[in-house]
């Protein structure tokens, strides 16, 4: 794959409206191929996309019937997970926000990953210590976070910093909702990154919507990438429910980024088409009229309807990836849900590299009442 | 071993280290060129380059937030926070990210990094250049909290955080940067992270206490054997956080009496949590209440400072206190 366009002169079949970046002619009967992409490459990011579906209508049914306590899923945000993840390097790092998991997946995670983390179980990789969604992959690059917002972002720069100063060949993807760009650390990382020249890409994941705070009450700015021109960062807007076009800005701003060229903003225009989370209901805050309106610029569809103008797509091919994939989910998180918590003691470790004294006494005398008085039924009280 | 000021022996931790491992970055308000606005960093820019030590934008949640992400990726950093009392922008990194990478990552990511910042009063700095915060930063697990009162501490200490592998705040006194003078090794040094030091041994009473308020312990503890032939423990605790509840316990059930002594506001301060392990552990060999004297509850003063620090007069005063409880 290589790079199919400059930040400041759009070429090819790419185009510019509403200084918005836009590939897929939703209207076109054909399509071409776009540069340095493959049919194969644009099927692995259309699969890509599926599994977060099909992940999210999983948690959904999970979250529904009590089996899992919380949930956070990215419907209407495929396209910038999988497109921005597409055009990354393995060794490149991620500075995720809620919604990004899918690029854990399109990066090659296990799916007992990401499932074993739902259930916080004694595989978990964080050892049942987050609530579902705060996914950390070392593996990939994936780096935990807290639930505070835009605190990722001033780490993601020092890490594009160390990289820098290493001599690496790393860049840092690093991703950021609307309301996070009101955030102290949001100008406090681009602050830095455009003074350091840092090779760090900022994602504006632009879904709309802070919770329940529509975008135009969040920030005056007629468009959230013109924030990068006080920092002297370069910025642009993209179509974010069209992965070709995110894809290709992606690329782009990753290969400034590795020429030594700085930072670069990117605000990818979406829909949070779910709630913010299990615990959140939209129609208290938006109208149907609005959802339908944005539920027909579907990230899938649109990918679905681009691969149909390249004659890439068929019925028989989308009812068999569908089903090969939720029936994946289905075992995966079967399979999480009978594997025990975590024990009491581990509670206590990887607070420092090692046990203080008196956080041993703290331990220990807990664990004296364990066999004791065991905490199998919650709410109720044995004694 | 040569003497140096307790700034010097500070600015040779952070030559060596930078020495011994290329990881070790330098940066904050200041810093690079200027030296920092105490000095603590002279030379280091002048040797090590641009690269290792450098002025940063001044946005105290940049300088650690940078940190922590040049930490997640295997550097040490060493950032400085120009006064622990600009420390607080920077509050929510400390507290909800460097605190917490190791045990929210399950182990996977670890941030060892060392913030170094000047507190407490003693310089006419007024309310925004005098405050002891070190309570914030004990009260949250997974930091160790570090205050040395000696120059061969502070070298030992600032190298032993920095080759550690938490994250370390180091609270340097500025009071007595220049004021006190003693032996520091040369080159590859440490004092381990944990151990309080026996400033001066006693069996009649304990003082607790740390950093500046260490030599005006010293002095009132003087005044006290001369005047009324009390001989005094004093207990540096050097560490806050991992604390030596050891050595704590050991000397007040040697004397029976103590006497804790802090700068920062007196109530939920630190001097409160010594008082309590000695409540919880050690009641039985108390022969007198337990003393506290500290900073007032009030914010601190510019013109009246001098009364607000803890003195030498309120510690000998104290002293007496607790030694005439019958």
């Amino acid at each position: 794959m290589d790079r199919g366009l400059t930040l400041d002169k759009h070429k090819g079949n790419t185009s510019m409206s509403d200084n918005l970046l836009q590939v897929i002619q939703d209207n076109a009967k054909t399509a071409k191929l776009p540069p340095g992409l493959s049919e194969a490459d644009i099927k692995r990011m259309y699969e890509g996309m599926v599994m977060v579906r099909a992940y999210d209508e999983r948690q959904k049914k999970l979250q529904r019937s009590g089996r899992i306590g919380f949930c956070v899923t990215s419907t209407g945000e495929e396209a910038v997970q999988i497109g921005t993840a597409a055009a990354l390097e393995p060794a490149d790092w991620i500075y995720p926000y809620y919604r990004q998991y899918g690029m854990l997946m399109y990066r090659g995670a296990s799916l007992d990953v990401l499932a074993n983390h739902l259930f916080g179980n004694t595989t978990d990789l964080a050892k049942g210590r987050q609530m579902p969604a705060h996914y950390t992959h070392k593996e990939t690059n994936f780096v935990s976070f807290s639930s505070v917002i835009g605190t990722h972002l001033t780490h993601a720069v020092g890490t594009a910093m160390a990289a820098q100063y290493k001599g690496d060949d790393v860049v840092v993807a690093t991703y950021i909702g609307d309301g996070g760009t009101s955030s102290n650390d949001f100008h406090a990382a681009l602050t830095f990154a455009g003074v350091r020249k840092a090779p760090v890409v900022f994602f504006i994941v632009n879904n709309q919507y802070a919770i329940s705070l529509p975008v135009e009450k969040q920030c005056a700015a007629e468009s959230l990438h013109t924030k990068g021109a006080g920092y002297g960062i370069p910025a642009i807007r993209v179509d974010g429910n069209d992965i070709i076009a995110v894809y290709q800005a992606a690329q782009e701003a990753y290969a400034r980024a590795r020429r030594g060229e700085g930072p670069t903003l990117v605000e990818l225009l979406t829909y949070r088409a779910g709630p913010h989370s299990s615990s959140d209901d939209p129609s208290r805050y938006r109208s149907q009229e609005e959802m339908d309106e944005w539920n027909a610029k579907d990230p899938l569809e649109r990918c679905k309807r681009f691969m149909q103008q390249l004659g890439i797509w068929t019925e028989a091919y989308e009812t068999q990836l569908w089903e090969s994939i939720r029936e994946k989910m289905v075992e995966f998180t079967n399979a999480a849900e009978k594997i025990d918590e975590p024990s009491w003691e581990t509670m206590f470790d990887d607070v420092y590299a090692e046990l203080p004294d008196a956080l041993r006494r703290q331990r220990d005398e807990l664990i004296a009442t364990e066999s004791e008085f065991p905490r199998d039924n919650e709410g109720e009280f044995p004694l | 071993m040569a003497t140096k000021t307790l700034l010097q022996g500070i600015n040779d931790a952070l030559h060596t280290e930078m020495g011994r491992d290329e990881r070790v970055l330098i940066f904050g308000e200041d810093v690079g060129l200027n030296e920092g606005v105490f000095r603590a960093t002279t030379d280091l820019q002048k040797e090590f380059g641009e690269e290792r030590v450098f002025s940063t934008p001044l946005t105290e949640t940049g300088i650690v937030g940078a940190a922590i992400g040049m930490a997640v990726y295997g550097l040490k950093p060493v950032p400085e926070i120009q006064f622990s009392d600009f420390i607080y922008p920077a509050f929510d990194q400390i507290v909800s990210e460097m605190a917490k990478f190791r045990y929210r990552s399950g182990g996977e990511y670890t941030c060892p990094m060392v913030i170094r910042t000047p507190y407490g009063g003693g310089i006419r700095g007024g309310l925004y250049h005098s405050q002891s915060p070190e309570a914030y930063f004990t009260h949250t697990p997974g930091l160790k909290v570090v205050i040395p009162s000696t120059p061969g501490d502070a070298k030992g200490l600032l190298a032993s955080a920095i080759r550690g592998e938490d994250p370390v705040i180091f609270m340097e006194p500025k009071k007595i940067y220049r004021a006190v003078k003693g032996d520091v090794p040369d080159g590859d040094y440490t004092v381990p992270i944990g151990p309080a030091r026996v400033a001066r041994e006693g069996t009649d009473l304990s003082i607790f206490c740390y950093g500046a308020m260490v030599p005006v312990c010293e002095m009132a503890a003087e005044k006290a054997q001369e005047k009324d032939g009390f001989n005094v423990e004093i207990i540096d605790l050097r560490t806050l956080y991992p604390i030596d509840e050891t050595a704590i316990l050991q000397s007040v059930r040697k004397t029976g009496r103590a006497l804790i002594v802090y700068e920062a506001p007196k109530t939920c301060g630190y001097g409160s949590e010594i008082a309590a392990i000695i409540a919880e552990q050690a009641v039985d060999s108390l022969e007198a209440p337990i003393k506290r004297i500290g900073g007032f509850d009030i914010p601190f003063p510019y013109t009246l400072e001098k009364i607000y620090v803890p003195d030498a007069i309120r510690v000998y005063l104290g002293i007496k206190d607790v030694l005439d409880y019958a």
